[in-house]
């Protein structure tokens, strides 16, 4: 591949930038004005929402478990592992629920909207589809960012109860420690901004995974090889974009609730 | 697919508009710097077809994008049904692509729907009820040729069906204007003059009016010296009053590095003094 000269580099970028702003504004703008395309919201739902349950059960469930082991090491040396719940807890809740949840849907389903929009943009579909009157961002950006937004609030919340739920097993049956008191730890351990906090995130996850993935699907060119390149680019940006924006979410939510 | 609350296709009323259905003045388009077509000017009136030709990458295929407002010109003003597309919201042209009917270069078939829902595609939008869909459909299918294959889905097609579904798509809501993007590109011969038949069908039933694209001559004259008939299919132009045997509704466009090399009608393309006309028809 030949070195681009950095004007070209930052004209490039600039102009990604400005194009995926407008993609976003135009999207946000289509949620408020019909047509509605009500079916392909649910199918969306359905695709990316139960789709994607097997997985972040699985990320969640083991994630508490390893949480809990590791945590427990470390909390042995201050004679705190009863506090292993509180840990587990705070630490899914608060953080590595809703991010680890927005990389894994990020990596099944930004990635299957880049290639699904890609192949359609390469095969002339979305022209096709703008020639026979439809209105493209509406009818395929629309319903995946309303059920990636939508559906990645809840898959957070089943990613934290599967998390704590491996958290209590580990801790049970390795740690030796009480099944009842470990799951009051994790309820006493929690406040309100705890989950205002974790669950805010996936909103703003959600809306990176769809438009990422949009995005990166309607601009591909170059065929099949495009869509591949296409496919991977979403995946690492909204990957990225996930965690920088979880910092940022995480500082806000600071200075709002104090901890 | 069909539950849009308000239909995206409410259409633009064209009706009482009497002049050129397509009209081009002075269009000039570039990608990356590089003018692709310049100061195209062209008109195509009512139940006339224009045949475009010219080598391939002399941007055929974009003329017929600009003229749909799939692409816009750099500069220039392009009009349909006289109106101006140029500057025309998107939302606005969705309105008039009601309209228009337009066949893609590899079909552009929706391959996760079946033949039944790419044709229906249209009507679905436009909110029609489902017992008519079906019968519409069918009569569509039937008009191609291909009402076996409406359980099917495209991945299950030859080219040419793929082509002629493109076809019943494009014609389902009887558009104003039908655009053809090589229709017959890539296909065989013998596949092609099916198409071509069915493109001379639907200007001789339903006298619309036409651009169709193409870089093969063949097509381009056979359309010009044939007509349908109902019953014998393809037909020799019978001799007019003043002695031809030529399509006098059917015109030619051919490009070449951008510009027009030559616009009018069979007889003049055919007599055309122009060295690179001659070797091109040659």
């Amino acid at each position: 591949m030949p070195f681009k000269s950095p004007e070209e580099f930052i004209k490039e970028t600039v102009g990604a930038i400005q194009e995926y702003s407008v993609l976003c504004w135009t999207a946000i703008t289509d949620l408020f004005s019909a047509p509605r395309y009500w079916a392909d919201i649910f199918t969306q739902m359905d695709s990316i929402g139960v789709g994607s349950m097997p997985i972040i059960i699985l990320t969640g469930f083991f994630t508490g478990c390893v949480l809990a082991l590791q945590s427990a090491t470390a909390l042995t040396q201050f004679g705190a592992v009863s506090k292993t719940g509180s840990l587990v807890s705070l630490s899914m809740v608060k953080e590595l629920g809703p991010v680890l949840t927005g990389l894994m849907v990020s990596g099944r389903n930004a990635a299957g909207m880049a290639s699904e929009l890609g192949s359609m943009k390469v095969t002339e579909q979305i022209d096709a589809m703008r020639a026979l009157g439809t209105d493209p961002m509406r009818k395929l950006v629309v319903p995946r960012l309303v059920a990636t937004v939508f559906m990645l609030f809840f898959l957070t919340i089943i990613a934290d109860a599967f998390g704590i739920g491996g958290g209590a097993l580990m801790s049970v049956a390795i740690l030796g420690l009480n099944g009842s008191s470990y799951l009051h730890d994790s309820y006493r351990g929690l406040v309100h901004g705890d989950i205002v906090q974790g669950l805010t995130k996936p909103l703003f996850s959600g809306f990176i995974i769809a438009t990422v993935g949009c995005y990166c699907g309607l601009k591909t060119t170059g065929g099949t090889q495009g869509v591949g390149r296409s496919t991977t680019q979403a995946v690492v940006i909204s990957s990225v974009a996930i965690i920088i924006v979880d910092l940022l979410v995480t500082r806000a939510m600071i200075g709002i609730f104090g901890s | 697919m069909g539950d849009a609350e308000r239909t995206a296709t409410e259409t633009v009323d064209i009706n009482g508009y009497s002049g050129p259905v397509v009209e081009f003045k002075d269009v000039t388009i570039s990608f990356d710097v590089k003018p692709v077509l310049e100061h195209i000017s062209f008109t195509v009136e009512r139940a006339q077809t224009l045949i475009i030709l010219g080598p391939a990458g002399c941007g055929k295929s974009v003329l017929l994008k600009m003229a749909n407002g799939l692409l816009r010109p750099d500069s220039g003003s392009i009009r349909i049904f006289g109106q101006e597309i140029t500057t025309m919201p998107e939302r606005d042209l969705f309105r008039l692509r009601a309209h228009i009917g337009m066949v893609f270069q590899e079909s552009a078939l929706f391959d996760s729907l079946t033949v039944e829902d790419n044709v229906a595609y249209r009507l679905h939008e436009e909110r029609v009820p489902e017992d008519q869909v079906r019968h519409r459909v069918e009569e569509a299918l039937k008009f191609v040729e291909l009402e076996q294959a409406i359980d099917k889905f495209p991945s299950e097609l030859s080219g040419g069906m793929r082509r002629r579904v493109s076809i019943a798509r494009a014609i389902i809501t009887g558009p104003d204007l039908i655009l053809y993007d090589s229709p017959t590109g890539g296909l065989d011969p013998i596949t092609s003059t099916t198409i071509i038949q069915l493109v001379m069908k639907q200007r001789d039933v339903s006298h619309t009016t036409s651009l169709v694209v193409t870089h093969r001559l063949q097509d381009a004259f056979v359309m010009a010296t044939h007509r349908y008939d109902a019953e014998k299919g393809m037909v020799p132009l019978e001799q007019n009053s003043s002695g031809s045997r030529i399509d006098q509704g059917t015109c030619f466009l051919v490009l070449n590095e951008g510009g027009i090399k030559f616009l009018g009608n069979t007889e003049e393309l055919v007599h055309s003094e122009d060295p690179w006309i001659k070797e091109y028809l040659a």
